[in-house]
Order: structure tokens, then C-alpha cells, then sequence
């Protein structure tokens, strides 16, 4: 179970304090929890703060009643939190298969990668020798990102946007890889979207607006107002008209 | 041949035995083994230190090994090597420098190595230069390569230097006539207060010639490293060279390209990059569970690879 309690977060901006998170008081226990909300509204900033990329400027973070808020995210990940990136970072040198191996924690054989890739739509004879660099395309690193997390199957698995820069393969393959994690580790999985197919399989949605809690629950609860999320100023809802 | 010895030569040369085909293993500056075939003739220079290497026209699928071990502290000294690859060769040429330095005098090896490679001849030149031993003394490795590429050659070098040297100069130059092809891999890494200076110069004189250098390198501690490259085009060729070094620490490198074109079709490109590893590298890795050692020597590592 994932705790988080009055985080708030505040970046500076030009010699301005801005808030981009604020008094966020959350529980997750649910298979699948969906973040969602505007562009600006905090999500990515509220992931980083789990996985202990950002800290957070006030407030507390619990993973099964153990506060972890001042852990560094190399313990955080070795106590079973998991983050794939918006956009991957590439590395020369580095394999597919060296990263999957980094992943999973110990030297996997070709055949545990071929099955790895394989659920992410790739396959392994093209893929297992190739380095992580500017070689690979953005959506075929976004798979071996999420490769990445399966080779991890830690308790929480976060995703920022996994969505972005998959091609039709599709979400169909992307949700069934979700669920299979599930499955295999009944842990909690967090994914950033916007993607409504995504939210559809969501047991949990949060919606996210200016850096505030806007509305939790179920789909059922949330998707009715998500139409209406993030109301524009006048100037840009006139242009929209 | 001792313990101290053996490892040099497993490190340089990857020899753990006495190796296949012919070679020449030269130890604390006295040969300490030789063995020629019916296609591959090696004989000891009468004018200076060092030994002619003869490859028969023709020549396919064989190696020749020429490992240097010196473990006496103190020794300093310069090698000329030269070979001789006939016409249509396909050979492997497997050099390399380990030193063992225990005491406090420096220990120094010069390599000079010339290659005149024949018509539409085909060589594999892998240098691998190592050091070892805690004395105070220095580990010093100053390798000359000379390359003559004639019509239709190609010849691939792969150099690389590791660890426990403590300076070297390294200075190679290339002659690549009509059709002729030549690729440079080079790995440096530098720590403590290392000091490593690449110099290539690279002469295209053929039409159809073509060069690629690329150098990668890391650079750790307060050691310092320079590159540099001048690729003269005087035909129709191609020209590529590329520096890409990790620096840490208080360290310094310098990539000083130089690219002349004497001719209107020659194509010459350079690239250079020098920078500390991305912080999100750091980051990825340590949210894989790596603490920012482990990460820093996992991207090291690949990225010498």
C-alpha cells in the first residue's frame, strides 16, 4: 500500500515560488490507478516524487506503513518501487539485453529476454545485441522501457505516459501487458494517461488539476468529469469556442 | 616465463598459452619465444631492436601474435616492428604491451610499428596496451603505428588501453592509396594522474579511399587526455572521424579535430563530444536498484565496450 500525505511541491521559476503540487493526501491499494488530468496539472512531478527522483517540499510518503520520504531512489527501488519514464534515456554501449539484465536484478539468458520482448511486441532476434542509443526509435524504446518494469515485478510499478509514442500495436497489447503484471505479482500499478482506453481499465482514477486533488474514485465516478477538468481562462475557452 | 609475466600476457594478448600460428613473444627486452609458418616469416632486425614480419601473397585465416611483457622495473626501451602483408592476405596481427612496474625507477616501451600492406590485402591489427604493479616507478607506453594502405587494402585497428598506464603518447599515421579502406577503434580510459595523448594523421591520396576514426574514451580522476585528428583529403574519399569522451572527476580532455580537403569530392566529417555522464543515465539506472557507483561503472563499462 502507497501513502501519500499532504505532499505539496513548489519549483522555482524565475526567481518565483510555484506550487505544482499541492496538500496531495492519497491512498493506493488497487490493482490499476489511473493519474490523469491536464497538461501542468502535477502528474509527472507527483510519479518523480514517489519514485524519489524530486522530493517533495512538504509532506509524507508510506510504502506498507514504512515512511520512505527522505529514502534515496536507490532504496526505493530495491524496496519495490518501479518507474518507467516518459521518454527513456538512451545509452551508448549499453544493450538491450544488459538493461533487461540490470532490470531483473541478475545476467538473464536470451531466452527469458526473448520472452520479455515478446510481450512488449518485439522480438528478440532483431533486438537482444542492440544498444540503447539513438539507433532505436522513440516507440521502440518506450517498449523496452516497459520491458524493463516487467523484468522488475516489483510491488508498485509506476508508468508516466506509457502510451505516448506506441504505435497500434496497441493499447490492446499494452493493457493485456498491465494486467499480466497483475497478475503475476498483484501489486499496485500506476500509470500516468491520458488515454481513455487506459482509464477504462482503471479500478481507481485520480484526477489532477493545478497541482490539487480534484476529484478519486472509481471510473464510473470520474469519467463523467473528466470532460469538464481544467476549465481554460476566458481567452483561450472564447478561441475553443 | 614467470607468474608476472603470464597474467601481462593473458591481459595483452589474451594468451593464456602458447598461442597458435606464428608469434613472437619478447620478454624483458630478450626474445622469449618465436614460431614462423610455411606462410609467415619472422626474423630479427639486424640494425636495431625489433623484428621483420613476412606474410606470403595470399595468405588466409592466419594470426600472428607479438606480445611485449616487462616486468623488470627500470627497463626502458624501443622496438621497431615491420610487416610485410603480401597481396589478397586475410590475417589477424594481435600486438600489445603489458607492464609490470614493482619499483621505483619508470619502465618505458616504444613500439614502432610499420605496416605496408599490398594490394586488396585484408588485416585485423589489434593493440592492447596494460599496466600493473604498485611501485612508485611510472608505466610509460609510446606506440609509433605507421600504415601504408596500397590499392584496394583495408586494414582495421582496434587499440585500447585500460588500465595502469601512466603516460602515453600515441602516434599513428596512414598513407591509404586508390580503394583502400582504414578503421581506427580507439578506447582509452585515464584515472589518477594519467596522462594519454592520441595523435592521427591520416592521408587519403587514392580516389575511392576511405578512413574512419573513432575514438572513445573516459577520463577519471584529475588524468588528463588530448585527441587529435587531421584527415587530409587529396581525392575523391571519405573521411569520418569521431571523439566521444565521458569526463569525471577534476579531469581534463581535449578533442582538437583538424579536416583538410585538397579536392572537391573529398567528404570529410568530424565529430566531437565531450561531457559528464547525463544525470538521467544516474537516474535510470538507479531506479533499476543500482546505488550512483554501480550506475557510473555500469555506463562506464558499456560505454568502452
Amino acid at each position: 500500500m502507497l501513502e501519500l500525505k499532504n505532499i505539496s511541491f513548489q519549483a522555482e521559476d524565475g526567481g518565483k515560488e510555484i506550487e505544482i503540487l499541492r496538500n496531495i493526501n492519497l491512498t493506493l491499494e488497487n490493482r490499476f490507478v489511473a493519474v490523469t488530468g491536464p497538461n501542468g496539472s502535477g502528474k509527472s512531478t507527483l510519479a518523480k516524487i514517489v519514485a524519489g527522483i524530486l522530493t517533495p517540499t512538504e509532506g509524507q510518503i508510506l510504502l506498507d506503513g514504512v515512511d520512505i520520504t527522505e529514502k534515496s531512489i536507490t532504496e526505493r527501488a530495491q524496496m519495490g518501487i518501479s518507474f518507467a519514464f516518459q521518454q527513456p534515456v538512451r545509452f551508448k554501449g549499453l544493450t538491450v539485453k544488459d538493461m533487461l539484465s540490470l532490470a531483473a536484478g541478475r545476467e538473464t539468458a536470451v531466452s527469458e529476454v526473448c520472452s520479455m520482448l515478446s510481450e512488449v511486441g518485439l522480438c528478440a532476434r532483431d533486438y537482444v545485441n542492440r544498444e540503447i542509443n539513438a539507433s532505436l526509435s522513440g516507440g521502440e524504446l518506450k517498449r523496452i522501457e516497459i520491458a524493463m518494469i516487467m523484468a522488475r515485478k516489483t510491488k508498485v510499478s509506476i508508468f508516466d505516459e506509457p502510451e505516448a509514442g506506441i504505435d497500434l500495436w496497441s493499447f490492446q497489447n499494452l493493457i493485456r501487458v498491465f494486467e499480466k503484471m497483475h497478475e503475476e505479482i498483484h501489486g499496485t500499478i500506476l500509470i500516468i494517461s491520458h488515454q481513455e482506453r487506459i482509464l477504462n481499465i482503471a479500478d481507481q482514477i485520480v484526477l489532477l488539476a493545478d497541482g490539487r486533488i480534484e476529484k478519486v474514485g472509481s471510473r464510473e465516478e470520474v469519467m463523467p468529469d473528466l470532460l469538464g477538468a481544467g476549465q481554460p481562462c476566458r481567452t483561450l475557452s472564447d478561441k475553443l469556442i | 616465463m614467470d607468474a608476472i609475466q603470464q597474467e601481462l600476457l593473458a591481459q595483452v594478448a589474451d594468451l593464456h598459452e602458447v598461442p597458435e600460428g606464428a608469434y613472437n613473444i619478447r620478454a624483458n627486452g630478450e626474445m622469449a619465444g618465436r614460431n614462423t609458418t610455411v606462410n609467415i616469416d619472422i626474423t630479427t632486425k639486424e640494425d636495431c631492436p625489433g623484428i621483420d614480419i613476412r606474410i606470403k601473397p595470399g595468405t588466409k585465416s592466419e594470426s600472428v601474435h607479438i606480445p611485449v611483457v616487462l616486468s623488470q622495473s627500470g627497463l626502458q626501451e624501443s622496438v621497431y616492428n615491420d610487416f610485410f602483408v603480401g597481396e589478397d592476405c586475410d590475417i589477424t596481427i594481435v600486438a600489445g604491451c603489458g607492464i609490470h612496474n614493482g619499483g621505483s625507477a619508470a619502465s618505458a616501451h616504444s613500439g614502432i610499428h610499420r605496416f605496408f600492406v599490398e594490394k586488396n590485402a585484408k588485416v585485423r591489427y589489434v593493440e592492447k596496451h596494460y599496466g600493473s604493479g604498485d611501485g612508485s616507478g611510472e608505466r610509460i607506453m609510446n606506440p609509433t603505428t605507421e600504415i601504408h594502405l596500397a590499392e584496394g587494402a583495408y586494414l582495421e585497428m582496434e587499440t585500447v588501453q585500460i588500465k595502469g598506464i601512466d603516460s602515453t603518447a600515441r602516434t599513428t599515421t596512414a598513407e591509404v592509396a586508390e580503394g583502400a579502406g582504414l578503421v581506427i577503434k580507439e578506447k582509452i580510459m585515464t584515472h589518477g594522474k594519467q596522462y594519454a595523448e592520441t595523435d592521427f594523421t591520416v592521408n587519403m591520396a587514392g580516389d575511392n579511399s576511405s578512413v574512419n576514426l573513432i575514438s572513445r574514451s573516459v577520463a577519471k580522476d584529475r588524468s588528463r587526455q588530448i585527441f587529435r585528428s587531421r584527415i587530409v583529403g587529396n581525392a575523391s574519399c571519405h573521411g569520418h572521424s569521431e571523439c566521444d569522451a565521458i569526463i569525471m572527476d577534476e579531469a581534463s580532455v581535449s578533442a582538437i579535430p583538424e579536416l583538410t580537403a585538397n579536392h572537391i569530392d573529398a567528404n570529410l566529417i568530424h565529430e566531437a563530444a565531450i561531457g559528464k555522464i547525463a544525470g538521467e543515465q544516474l537516474i535510470k539506472l538507479m531506479t533499476l536498484g543500482l546505488t550512483e557507483k554501480e550506475a557510473e561503472e555500469q555506463i562506464v563499462k558499456g560505454f568502452l565496450k
